[in-house]
């Protein structure tokens, strides 16, 4: 079903969708926020550049945008699946607790902050780009990857990566010698173990982007963990 | 080291022509302080591990116990006190970071007690409760500025959504985790008893709760803990915690200790991994970014549920309430420095914010100033200890309050301001089942009913004293309200003359 979106608010959007039986395509996006917040059981395209929020405390729905998204893309998302097709803002996956996220691009600053994994649950972000300053901050489980594609000689992830991390891991398709990571983690080359647990996301990913996947592995990879799920536990005194 | 020995606060006093050697304090006492000799057939206390709960004081069945707090002082200093001392000692052997628990018990200005409530005489008549309707009940939520008609005439009775109270008191936010899963029955039943709400702090809602929903606040905090669709739809209304009275500015750090079991799972994080809420939301650096929290809950639940914005009293509360009120928030709950909590760092706890008397008189002005008192309803909370402190606060613009340490007295708690070591003897902030259980959720409502109903009736009682009939009446009428004992610029904050004026 086709929701011609030009010049209507989020609200009005939303109910489109969620009265929509079948599977909708959102054309002419332009900024609306909140798209799919809280939604289950849709799949959802989008053509043009959707706002901020998008797919926030997400359900089982997936979301396709056709190009870039922006801040706070599948904040607190529970399940479901949201695919970019080009760049996201700030904040992308904040607190996610479940489903996946496939950038085709870059990410902003914070991807990934705060997300965490429990149970049955592990959320997965895979970014096939760059990723700004503070990737995975607060870091409490799940997994975040992060290809460098297109780098064109800058780093993989800008500044301070992985601080308060205490859950979860990140992997990076560099060496990373360049990258400054806080004491609180540690780094090492990605084992056949570690290879084998990202080959389906890398698949996924490759899949969506028409992309191939043995092109991507055939790299160096860092994997990176938290020294201790209680890095606090030191820093107080009863009182 | 020995310099380190710091002499215990407490001293146990056992009578020992009482002591019946029963045991009860032994088995009581979850900080061991008891234990008994086999070979004296006596009852032993290692007064260093005493946190003054008063729990075997209160089961010892000959009453043979006492604590009373030592007389081994350090020299008399009237610049370093024995607890400034003291913490001297303990950062200088650890290196940490002192943590506290409960509200600041340093000796602030308590406004509550500066302010006196006025009564009728002679020319207007007071009104009797037990004899005349009273209207205690309250609603939250944005209040549309004027009546509006349709074509046909009719008052256009569509209003945004209101939470309703029988009474303008909550319970408010605390987390499971902090508090036990009785504890938390107990505040969920009897707030549905009473009509009135709950929240559930930053924890998530225990699935056995989710029957309490019209009557639980589920709130919203920067770690997002227990977030999903199904726990906002759960609730009467959604708090965007920004801020804590005993805390502002920093955030919250569970022990992964204590992430155990339904802890776990209610939260939705991993078993002894540290639950960190972060000092900011990361996606809010602005009264817009907030604005877009606001309206993604509100587009979550399709805009059926009030959102409460819940921030610190900090310096600048007045604008930033304004702030807030243009968010799209439907409420606004304030919190005083004097706020409690399950653990703080000391030297934030006892040093940051501000009183909520003068942050609730300073926003409530504001707000009118500037027309927008309507947009939102305002929580003030922070150190509200009973009814009077309630009909003040109403008085002074509020419409409604929060309370919590008066909750937990009810259900127990003697203030020994433990609460972080887990091993609350009295059941309420601890994990442990055996402590647990101590806490019966039923005796635990009835209590926590008890209370409130005893304050409705006294604010009834303040209400017919001045001839004013509900709490809608009494709103932000601060001529009801004199100063004692304040200095001018108090009183121009407060907004309320002095006692003889």
């Amino acid at each position: 079903m086709l929701i011609d979106v030009k010049n209507m608010d989020h609200r009005e959007l939303n109910d489109r969708i969620r009265d929509a039986q079948e599977d909708c395509v959102i054309t002419n996006c332009c900024g609306q926020r909140f798209i799919a917040v809280g939604m289950s059981g849709k799949h959802i395209t989008i053509e043009g550049v959707p706002g901020n929020a998008l797919g926030a405390y997400l359900g089982g729905a997936s979301v396709t945008v056709l190009s870039n998204a922006q801040d706070a893309v599948g904040d607190t998302m529970n399940d479901g699946e949201i695919v970019i097709h080009g760049n996201v803002g700030d904040a992308a996956g904040y607190a996610m607790r479940g489903g996946s996220i496939y950038v085709k691009g870059n990410a902003g600053y914070r991807a990934g902050i705060h997300m965490k994994a429990y149970r049955e649950k592990k959320p997965v972000m895979v970014i096939g780009g760059r990723a700004g300053s503070f990737l995975g901050e607060y870091q409490a489980g799940g997994l975040i990857l992060v290809l460098g594609l297109r780098c064109d000689g800058r780093k993989i992830v800008s500044y301070f990566p992985c601080t308060g991390m205490h859950g979860g891991k990140m992997i990076l398709r560099s060496d990373c010698k360049d990258v400054v990571f806080p004491t609180q983690v540690s780094c090492h080359p990605a084992t056949a173990e570690d290879l084998a647990e990202i080959r389906e996301y890398v698949e996924n990913f490759c899949r969506k982007f028409s992309m191939d996947t043995e092109t991507i592995m055939d790299a160096p990879f860092t994997v990176i963990t938290p020294n201790s799920s209680n890095p606090y536990r030191q820093m107080y005194v009863a009182n | 080291m020995s310099v380190d020995f710091i002499y215990p606060e407490f001293e146990v006093v056992r009578n020992d022509s009482r002591c019946i050697a029963c045991r009860v304090c032994e088995r009581q006492c979850a900080n061991e302080v008891h234990s008994f000799d086999p070979k004296q057939g006596s009852i032993l206390s290692d007064e260093r591990k005493c946190v003054n709960c008063q729990r075997c004081v209160s089961l010892c069945p000959t009453r043979a116990l006492k604590i009373v707090k030592s007389n081994c002082t350090l020299r008399e200093n009237a610049n370093w006190k024995d607890d400034t001392i003291k913490e001297v000692y303990k950062q200088a052997a650890s290196g940490g970071v002192l943590l506290s628990s409960m509200g600041n018990p340093k000796e602030f200005p308590v406004y509550w007690d500066k302010i006196l409530i006025n009564a009728s005489q002679v020319t207007n008549p007071s009104i009797d409760p037990l004899r005349e309707p009273m209207e205690t009940r309250v609603f939250l939520g944005k209040k549309p500025d004027r009546i509006t008609r349709d074509q046909n005439g009719n008052i256009r009775c569509k209003l945004p959504p209101q939470l309703e109270l029988s009474m303008p008191v909550m319970f408010s936010a605390m987390s499971y985790g902090s508090i036990s899963y009785n504890a938390h029955a107990s505040l969920a039943r009897a707030a549905t008893e009473l009509g009135i709400c709950y929240n559930t702090g930053e924890g998530g809602l225990h699935e056995d709760f989710y029957a309490y929903g019209p009557n639980t606040i589920v709130q919203v905090a920067s770690g997002r803990f227990g977030v999903h669709k199904d726990y906002l739809d759960a609730g009467a209304a959604i708090e965007i915690k920004m801020g804590q009275g005993a805390k502002p500015g920093i955030g919250g750090h569970l022990p992964g200790a204590k992430i155990i079991g339904d802890v776990s799972r209610t939260r939705m994080v991993p078993e002894g991994s540290d639950a960190i809420s972060p000092a900011p939301h990361h996606d809010i650096y602005s009264i817009e970014d907030l604005r877009q929290l606001v309206y993604s809950l509100k587009e979550a639940t399709q805009y059926q549920k009030p959102i409460i914005v819940k921030v610190a009293a900090v310096h600048n509360i007045a604008a930033i309430a304004s702030g807030v009120a243009r968010s799209g928030a439907d409420i606004i709950a304030i919190d005083g420095f004097r706020g409690g909590t399950g653990a703080a760092p000391t030297r934030i706890r006892d040093n940051v914010g501000i009183p909520i008397e003068l942050a609730l008189a300073a926003v409530d002005q504001r707000l009118r100033d500037e027309g927008i008192r309507n947009n939102v309803s305002l929580v003030a909370g922070g150190s509200i200890r009973c009814a009077s402190d309630v009909v003040k606060a109403i008085a002074l613009g509020a419409d409604a309050c929060y309370i919590a340490t008066a909750a937990l007295l009810a259900l127990g708690c003697h203030l020994c301001r433990t609460c972080q070591s887990g091993k609350c003897n009295w059941g309420i902030a601890t994990q442990r089942p055996e402590l647990v259980k101590r806490l019966n959720p039923d005796m635990g409502a009835q209590r926590l009913v008890n209370l409130l109903t005893a304050w409705k009736h006294e604010i009834k009682e303040l209400l017919g004293g001045m001839g004013i009939n509900s709490i809608e009446a009494l709103k932000g009428n601060r001529l009801m309200l004199r100063g004692i004992g304040l200095n001018e610029k108090e009183l121009e904050i407060l907004g309320i003359s002095h006692a003889g004026e």
